[in-house]
């Protein structure tokens, strides 16, 4: 990695910090991180072409996927979870609904939790109204079409009020207004309850208006770091700067 | 007819009276009802027999990616082939006086019976059930972790998920189970009142040449062969996302 700048934002301490990270298919490597880390309570967008290895950080952050070498270090992590490890929940670039209804899908990892079953249903309740869900709420959601399957995955996964929330191109299905609503849903819970999220997409000018940080993936490796401003405004690398400008180099 | 000679199949002889249709009085007759219900106990039983063991093994067959899992794919699908006579020989020469479990007196009896519609109804049960759990997309587990499912949670959702296929397994090991009539005639001997079922009374009929006992039988069999399909073809609609 060229640079990893933390800007003006040193009130907040890393949630995460990768070091020296590899994952491989078989013997294509798909990610070869050298730094990087996900500052608690901020908006990382992980930019990059299709390929860049996105998709695979993602899961390796959520703990799906093992590295192939490398660690990542659970930074602060609250106090009250026992094995330091925050709690995570990640919505895939293409979401698989459960066979029941669009209340039941929303409701799966709240019933995984063992919450109150009032508590399930106003959280339900909540997030379908956010998602602009509510009147599909009894449809089954294996009918849904693809951007409104994208829109419950989001629903299910804010619904369990995770630490860290991971998106995978959670908007590459959706029309210009969705798009800005998952945008302000999403925005709005990072400063209403300080939680992570890393959103990773290849759409420079969603990364200027949602991210606090952003870190460019470039063939599987993190070219460089920084601020939101920082980044935009004053890139370090030539390859970052390329890329700002729209230059094919990838 | 041999066996308890003096129950044997006589429907015609003591219901041939003047003013009766023989075939209406012989369906209603203690002993049609005792063949109709010793077929579905049979049935039932080995359905349930092969469901609480061929359920879980399906679910492990359909979850399993090691090699060893290819090897019982192939031992199931042989084992739907498998020719029911040849399963009643084997279980003939298993229960007889002189075989290994000579002992157990299960020969001509329902046990016996159940045992041998058990062995060929369990590899429809795990066929079925590993095609259900194959057909559950292979992300969804990695999904579902993803939302805080532990492994077995996950795992316990995927089977929940192809709970339609489950339902139709059960309903084909039922179809399987009534129909078969090669194994349970050797293995059960159709004694009157004691193991004769449908199958092998519409065996014996036809071969006596009473066919209209052996069509009243064989609509008996049909109805309940159909209400079984009946159930796979509404497990298919819920697995299929069908009305």
């Amino acid at each position: 990695m060229a640079r990893e700048s933390t800007g003006n934002s040193h009130a907040s301490p890393p949630l995460w910090r990768v070091e020296r990270l590899a994952y491989a298919y078989g013997k294509t490597v798909a990610l070869d991180v050298e730094r990087l880390s996900v500052r608690r309570g901020r908006l990382l967008c992980l930019l990059g072409p299709t390929g860049a290895g996105k998709s695979t950080l993602l899961r390796l952050l959520a703990g799906t996927a093992v590295p192939s070498r490398g660690r990542i270090d659970v930074g602060s992590a609250r106090p009250e979870k026992a094995n330091g490890a925050p709690s995570v929940a990640m919505v895939y670039q293409q979401p698989l609904p459960l066979r029941r209804s669009v209340a039941e899908n929303v409701a799966y990892g709240l019933k995984l939790k063992r919450l109150p079953r009032r508590e399930i249903e106003t959280r339900v309740e909540h997030w379908l109204q956010q998602l602009r869900l509510a009147e599909l709420a009894s449809r089954r959601a294996d009918r849904l079409s693809g951007g409104q399957l994208t829109l419950l995955a989001i629903a299910r996964a804010l619904a369990i009020e995770p630490e860290v929330l991971l998106l995978d191109e959670p908007t590459a299905n959706l029309d210009p207004g969705r798009v800005e609503l998952v945008e302000q849903v999403v925005r709005a819970e990072v400063n209403r309850r300080d939680c992570t999220v890393v959103w990773t997409t290849h759409n420079l000018f969603q990364a200027r208006r949602i991210a606090d940080d952003v870190a460019l993936l470039l063939g599987g490796a993190c070219i460089e770091q920084a601020d939101g401003r920082t980044f935009f405004d004053s890139p370090a690398d030539e390859r970052t700067k390329a890329f700002l400008n729209g230059d094919l180099i990838y | 007819m041999g066996g308890p000679a003096g129950k044997c199949y006589n429907i015609s002889s003591h219901v041939l009276t003047p003013h009766s249709s023989p075939l209406r009085t012989a369906v209603f007759s203690a002993e049609f009802l005792s063949i109709v219900l010793l077929s579905l106990k049979v049935s039932a039983t080995a359905v349930l027999l092969s469901s609480a063991l061929g359920i879980p093994m399906g679910t492990w067959l359909g979850l399993a990616r090691h090699p060893a899992a290819s090897l019982v794919r192939w031992c199931t699908q042989v084992g739907m082939a498998l020719p029911p006579v040849v399963v009643g020989l084997a279980l003939y020469l298993l229960f007889s006086r002189s075989g290994p479990l000579g002992d157990w007196g299960w020969l001509f009896t329902p046990r016996a019976m159940i045992v041998a519609q058990t062995i060929l109804a369990l590899p429809f049960v795990v066929g079925i059930t590993a095609g259900a759990i194959r057909s559950v997309p292979d992300q969804l587990p990695e999904q579902l972790r993803g939302l805080g499912a532990s492994a077995r949670q996950a795992r316990r959702t995927v089977v929940f998920e192809a709970r339609h296929g489950l339902g139709l397994a059960v309903a084909a090991a039922f179809g399987r189970s009534l129909s078969e009539v090669g194994a349970v005639l050797i293995v059960g001997g159709n004694i009157a009142g004691h193991t004769r079922v449908l199958t092998t009374a519409i065996v014996l009929e036809t071969s006596q040449g009473r066919f209209e006992w052996a069509l009243a039988l064989g609509g008996v069999l049909l109805g309940l062969a159909g209400l079984a399909n009946a159930c796979i073809v509404l497990f298919q609609r819920g697995q299929h996302g069908g009305p």
